[in-house]
């Protein structure tokens, strides 16, 4: 206990030159913290909109549908089987049917997928009931995205073109009847929602889906032949890797932080270990052992990261809280990355992220403060009495 | 004398005139789709044509020179502009195949693929994949006469024997004395009128009457279409088997 008393009191005793430590070091501190739950709510916003949107509670992937092989789309589409349809019917589940086609805007020729999905299905959050209209026309509701890129706007009609399932080509017209305004640009760009029942009479593939997914309750799905269960751990693998990618491109900015504390740090405990040689001496002279010198200077180092936590803390609450609450309004750039964030990240700091960053700085700091004291150990005391280095 | 000249020339004009029409209550609509794939097939051909693509940006010309054999392969290589030169297309039954020489790669085109269009024309690999044979996939039915580019036309609704057929239902104006189609417009399954062809200039080579000139249209889309110009056509040549192989992409 004397020690750390001791340790205190040179350290305050030191005056400026502890406190720009320590300011330093806090700003490592709350920039850290502020990145990492940057990231961490970079990945929050994006699970939970997309499982919102379009995972729910897992998919059942028709055997040939494979959303990275383009070419194997004309194949992924079969009949229901029983198990599925019963989900379906306990509105536990929503099929989706998916087929290529092209799109028509303003004389244009563009590609894209014309997905079909229940009118009243409420498994995923897509507004889906706007196409519960009996027109002339196809009800169709497209993304703000793709209203952008096309042009279409809530009422205009579009012909859709595409072949059926004996290769036969049909086209109809389609009529906006909503745009919708979503983060994930995987229910977006490129795709048009059709009734559910209207595609599978146009298409000729009665009774028949590409994907069915299931309500976020259900707990364990069961084996389907012909249809694969993919869980949420398999569907939002991608965004967990892209999250996981930019968090470690951006360990590499923390590290340069620490690092700059710490050469800071270092030097004050070389500058301090050279200019104190007559007290290490003295102390040495009153029976301290080296050993106890050593804790001495390695705790006063060590308390540079205590006081940087206390004055972060000071500063840094009020900022991340304000900042938590606020949001970071994002560039429209964003978007066009693929990551469904939208319009605002909110970060998300949690108790795990703040100790855990904490406890990294004083172990850090804890070592750096340790490395120079270990002259100490080779000093005679009569040469520290007499301000000599051995 | 004078009159039995009146009669013959009566005979004659009425012959000319006549015939025609004498002839489409004879034939049927599959007879004349047979004898519209007869002047048209061949063994084999070699075909130089170019393209003329009219786009937004102005139109720009491709030239291609391609050796057809029955009615399931076909081998062509562009030959203009420098840009396109050298790229290669390989046709057997229903798969295709194109050799980029910039990329020096050979892909195979399927899928969604299949739906682009060639060369950024209004034809697509699609429509290159058909059977060019009409009889093969089409019901015919005369429903009326008419006249076109000032050549007396049946005109024929052509409603598909099978299922697999890419257009349901097509409409085609064929020459009543040379067996050409003059005009095609080609429909969805839901009766949306999807492609049109207008033959512009028909000519005679080796006893056949070959459309030499004509306007291709994806009618859903704004532009002024593809025109399609034979510049020269040699039927039932010779032509080497080790054309048609996918060795010969690269050579």
């Amino acid at each position: 206990m004397t020690l750390f008393k001791l340790a205190f009191k040179n350290l305050l005793g030191a005056g400026i030159r502890t406190w720009l430590n320590v300011v330093v070091l806090s700003l490592s501190f709350v920039v850290i913290i502020w990145m990492q739950g940057l990231y961490k709510g970079m990945n929050n916003q994006a699970v939970t909109s997309t499982i919102d949107v379009i995972y729910a509670g897992g998919q059942y992937w028709q055997e040939s549908y494979d959303p990275y092989d383009p070419l194997t789309l004309q194949d992924a589409h079969g009949v229901l089987p029983d198990e599925l349809k019963s989900l379906i019917k306990k509105e536990e589940a929503t099929a989706l049917l998916i087929i290529q086609g092209t799109a028509y805007p303003q004389g244009r020729m563009m590609n894209l997928l014309i997905k079909g999905i229940a009118p009243d299905q409420k498994i995923i959050s897509i507004p889906s009931h706007f196409l519960d209209k009996e027109t002339k026309d196809i009800p169709a509701v497209i993304g703000t995205r793709m209203s952008e890129s096309t042009g279409l706007k809530k009422g205009d009609t579009v012909t859709l073109r595409w072949r059926d399932a004996n290769g036969t080509f049909d086209a109809r017209d389609a009529t906006i009847v909503q745009v919708m305004r979503t983060t994930v640009q995987t229910i977006d760009q490129g795709q048009i929602w059709v009734p559910l029942e209207r595609l599978r009479e146009l298409s000729r593939m009665e009774g028949e889906a590409t994907l069915v997914i299931v309500d976020k309750d259900i707990a364990n799905p069961s084996k389907t032949e012909g249809w694969e269960f993919k869980s949420l751990d398999f569907l939002l693998q991608d965004i967990k890797q892209l999250v996981q990618t930019k968090t470690a491109g951006a360990s590499i900015f923390y590290v340069i932080l620490l690092l700059l504390a710490m050469l800071a740090i270092f030097n004050t405990q070389v500058l301090s270990i050279f200019r104190r040689r007559k007290e290490i001496g003295t102390l040495m002279a009153i029976g301290f052992t080296r050993a106890k010198v050593i804790w001495l200077f390695t705790i006063e180092g060590a308390m540079h990261a205590v006081l940087a936590a206390l004055v972060a803390a000071l500063y840094g609450i009020p900022f991340l809280t304000w900042f938590s609450k606020t949001g970071w309004s994002l560039p429209e750039s964003v978007d066009s990355y693929g990551f469904a964030i939208g319009e605002k990240l909110f970060p998300v700091y949690s108790a795990g992220l703040v100790i855990g960053t904490t406890v990294l700085v004083l172990v850090v700091t804890t070592i750096v403060s340790f490395i120079p004291t270990r002259k100490i150990a080779k000093l005679k005391p009569t040469d520290a009495l007499r301000g000599k280095s051995s | 004398m004078n009159l039995w000249k009146n009669i013959i020339l009566f005979a004659l004009i009425f012959l000319i005139t006549s015939g025609p029409s004498i002839q489409a209550q004879t034939l049927s609509g599959e007879q004349i789709l047979e004898r519209v794939d007869n002047n048209y097939g061949s063994d084999n051909k070699i075909m130089v044509a170019t393209m003329v693509i009219h786009g937004r940006r102005g139109s720009r010309e491709v030239t291609s020179k391609t050796w057809v054999k029955g009615d399931d392969r076909s081998f062509t290589e562009y030959l203009a502009p420098p840009r396109e030169k050298g790229t290669k297309m390989l046709k057997l039954g229903d798969q295709l195949w194109m050799f980029s020489p910039s990329t020096d790669r050979t892909i195979q085109i399927s899928g969604h693929m299949l739906r682009q269009s060639v060369m950024g024309s209004d034809l697509s690999y699609e429509d290159m994949m058909e059977d060019p044979k009409l009889q093969n996939m089409y019901n015919a039915q005369v429903i009326s006469e008419e006249t076109y580019m000032d050549r007396p036309c049946w005109v024929l609704e052509l409603t598909s024997l099978k299922e697999d057929i890419a257009y349901h239902s097509r409409k085609i104006w064929v020459d009543k004395e040379r067996y050409v189609v003059l005009k095609e417009d080609r429909f969805a399954k839901g009766g949306k009128l999807l492609k049109t062809t207008e033959v512009k200039k028909v000519e005679q080579i080796d006893d056949r009457w070959v459309p030499t000139h004509a306007l291709f249209k994806d009618v859903l889309k704004n532009g002024e279409g593809t025109e399609f110009r034979v510049e020269s056509m040699e039927f039932n040549a010779e032509i080497p088997e080790y054309i048609f192989t996918k060795a010969a992409l690269r050579r």
